[in-house]
């Protein structure tokens, strides 16, 4: 059996940033794995040690800069990566979903998984489109917002977390795509056994033209980035600690906390 | 080509708020492009839910039976062949988990470009759609360069729909390749019931990412017990298994709506505001000044928790 997961980098802005024309200026970011992949590659890898001939292989659209992160995923314990990039998404900070699922799905006919994880979103775009796109790119079943995962043959039993406290319990044949929210297991630290192999794991580098994909031109353009107004005047509270701490005690008391 | 279809959304026989959310952005699109609103009501009881979308400036509602519940192998075959059949030029959907569970593989079916979680809509000049991005830190203005697009809808950004309207109530005869549904919902559970039940509490403390460790919680709940609140948290410390599910606030967790929330060490995501925008005082401690929490708070100290958090406790010592 293999499982591919998708794994992608996300940009975490510092608490003061500048932006340029329409990203974030690139001194102001930081970049770490995706967490809702992190849980991904977790629930790939826990299957990999439950049965028998598991591949877990990843795949990622991205510069070379996202190589450190993949490698991150290695140590985790993904056996291999796949990187894709075509210099036409260059300085996109929100790549269309579909295009992105487009050079995924070139990964995907090419390795053939049985079954595909995603995250349910990245951090920093939050578009939560791609798995499900991937899945439809492809012709394979799917499932959203999955936070509990059996597999049974070949069919996965899951849980789709929903809003208010609810799961759906849902019978997907495989294969599929499912993406993956946070909470469903506990993503472990890599260890440094894990660091030290994954610089020997392989990352193999494709074109889109070496997976056979001819990239659709982009139908979305981010045209502005702004700081949004804030709705709301907080009051703030200034100077050190104590006096901040003593003047929002007196907030409280005022309102009846704590007398 | 210049009719707008919203697809309702519905669970447990309820139709879910966003519907009618759906129905007022579909009605600034259509007057936007001069073109009809048609709602699209799919599985379940459609005959009342569609007498319950005919809100004013609803045109027409597609009633399809098929089924109890969502399937999004129904979902999508029903609303391409929908969307087709009406001819319509934008699709709207609730971002929301259903609505990210059929929406991309709609648009990838009808070759239509998607822009999830909008909290804005432009048509001056062509369709855009403001959503945020890195993390509710900024606010971006996509520009979408095709005639058709389907788009979700944030929730809670549109005014419910409310009136009666007088919409022709069609049914609508899907037809559906059986073969091509390889998913089957086979219940729902309900989770996160313990003892506390922090949508009761007057006053909450809730606790985020930023307290690090799950030692440090106790610093939390000292200040909790100093001034009589009940301890909540946002979804990492949950996840973590820091405090147990009921203590979750927000989307996935619990509603709350106290006279006093104090959030601690929180960015105020979406999700998380989605579970208590509706609290009476909100007061941050949080030492990143644009964390979006700030945009919602009454009250703030922009500063790091470990030092204002056992000095408040220590306000309320004796
Ligand atoms: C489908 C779905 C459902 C979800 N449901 C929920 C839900 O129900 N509830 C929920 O909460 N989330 C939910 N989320 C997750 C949500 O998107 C966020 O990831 C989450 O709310 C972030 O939690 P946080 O604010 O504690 O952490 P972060 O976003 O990491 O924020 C931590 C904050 O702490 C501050 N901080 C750090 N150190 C300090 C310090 N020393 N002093 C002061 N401040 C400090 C930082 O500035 C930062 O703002 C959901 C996500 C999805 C996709
Ligand atoms: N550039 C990318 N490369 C590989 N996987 C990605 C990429 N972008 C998104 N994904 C996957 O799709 C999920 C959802 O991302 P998004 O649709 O961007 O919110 C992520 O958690 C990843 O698993």
């Amino acid at each position: 059996m293999k499982i591919l997961v998708t794994v992608t980098e996300v940009a975490i802005a510092d608490d003061e940033f500048e932006i340029n024309d329409t990203s974030i200026d690139e001194t102001y970011l930081t970049f770490d794995l995706n967490e809702w992949d992190t849980y991904a590659i977790e629930e790939a890898v826990q299957l990999q040690e439950t049965e028998d001939e598991i591949e877990v292989v990843t795949a990622t659209v991205g510069p070379e800069r996202v190589e450190e992160t993949i490698r991150t995923a290695l140590a985790k314990g993904a056996d291999r990566a796949v990187r894709i990039w075509d210099e036409s998404l260059e300085g996109e900070t929100m790549i269309d979903p579909s295009r992105k699922a487009q050079l995924l799905a070139g990964v995907v006919e090419d390795e053939q998984p049985d079954l595909v994880l995603s995250g349910v979103q990245s951090g920093d775009v939050a578009l939560g489109a791609t798995g499900v796109a991937l899945a439809e790119q492809v012709g394979f079943e799917w499932g959203a917002v999955v936070n509990q995962l059996d597999l049974d043959g070949d069919t996965a039993r899951v849980h789709r977390e929903l809003e208010g406290g609810v799961e759906e319990l849902t019978e997907i044949e495989l294969p599929a795509v499912l993406t993956i929210q946070t909470g469903i297991n506990e993503p472990r630290y890599a260890s440094l056994r894990g660091i030290r192999q994954a610089q020997s794991k392989p990352l193999d580098v494709r074109s889109p033209a070496d997976l056979g994909v001819e990239l659709e031109a982009a139908s979305l353009e981010l045209t502005d980035l702004v700081v949004p107004e804030s709705e709301s005047d907080t009051d703030l509270f200034e100077g050190a600690p104590e006096e901040t701490a003593a003047q929002l005690a007196e907030l409280l008391e005022e309102k009846g906390v704590g007398a | 080509m210049s009719d707008v279809l919203v697809v309702a959304e519905h669970r447990r026989g309820e139709l879910r708020d966003v519907s009618y959310e759906l129905l007022t952005a579909g009605k600034e699109l259509a007057d936007a492009t001069d073109g009809e609103l048609h709602a699209a009501v799919i599985s379940g009881p459609v005959e009342e839910y569609a007498d319950k979308l005919d809100r004013p400036g609803v045109d027409q509602i597609h009633a399809v039976e098929n089924g109890e519940e969502f399937n999004h192998g129904i979902y999508t075959q029903v609303a391409a062949q929908l969307a087709n059949a009406v001819d319509a030029q934008y699709i709207l959907a609730g971002n929301t988990v259903n609505g990210l569970d059929f929406a991309p593989a709609l648009a990838e079916r009808l070759g239509l470009p998607l822009v999830t979680d909008a909290v804005d809509i432009e048509t001056d000049d062509g369709l855009s759609v403001v959503r945020e991005l890195y993390g509710g830190k900024t606010e971006g203005t996509v520009d979408i360069d095709s005639e058709r697009a389907l788009l979700t809808i944030r929730p809670g950004e549109w005014p419910e729909a409310d009136g009666t309207g007088d919409a022709a109530i069609e049914p609508f005869e899907a037809d559906i390749d059986e073969s091509a549904v390889r998913s089957t919902v086979t219940g729902f559970e309900e989770v996160r019931t313990g003892d506390v039940d922090i949508s009761d509490a007057d006053v909450l403390v809730s606790v985020g990412r930023g307290i690090e460790d799950e030692e440090n919680i106790e610093l939390i709940e000292e200040l909790a017990d100093a001034i009589g609140a009940t301890v909540s948290a946002s979804r990492p410390i949950v996840d973590n298994g820091w405090l147990p599910p009921d203590r979750q606030v927000g989307q996935s967790g619990k509603k709350v709506s106290p006279d006093i929330y104090i959030a601690i060490g929180i960015s105020g995501a979406v999700q998380h505001v989605a579970g208590m925008k509706g609290s009476e005082t909100i007061i941050a401690i949080n030492d990143d000044p644009s964390a979006p929490i700030y945009d919602i708070a009454d009250y703030g100290i922009v500063d790091d928790l470990f030092d204002v958090v056992p000095a408040l406790t220590e306000q309320f010592g004796e």
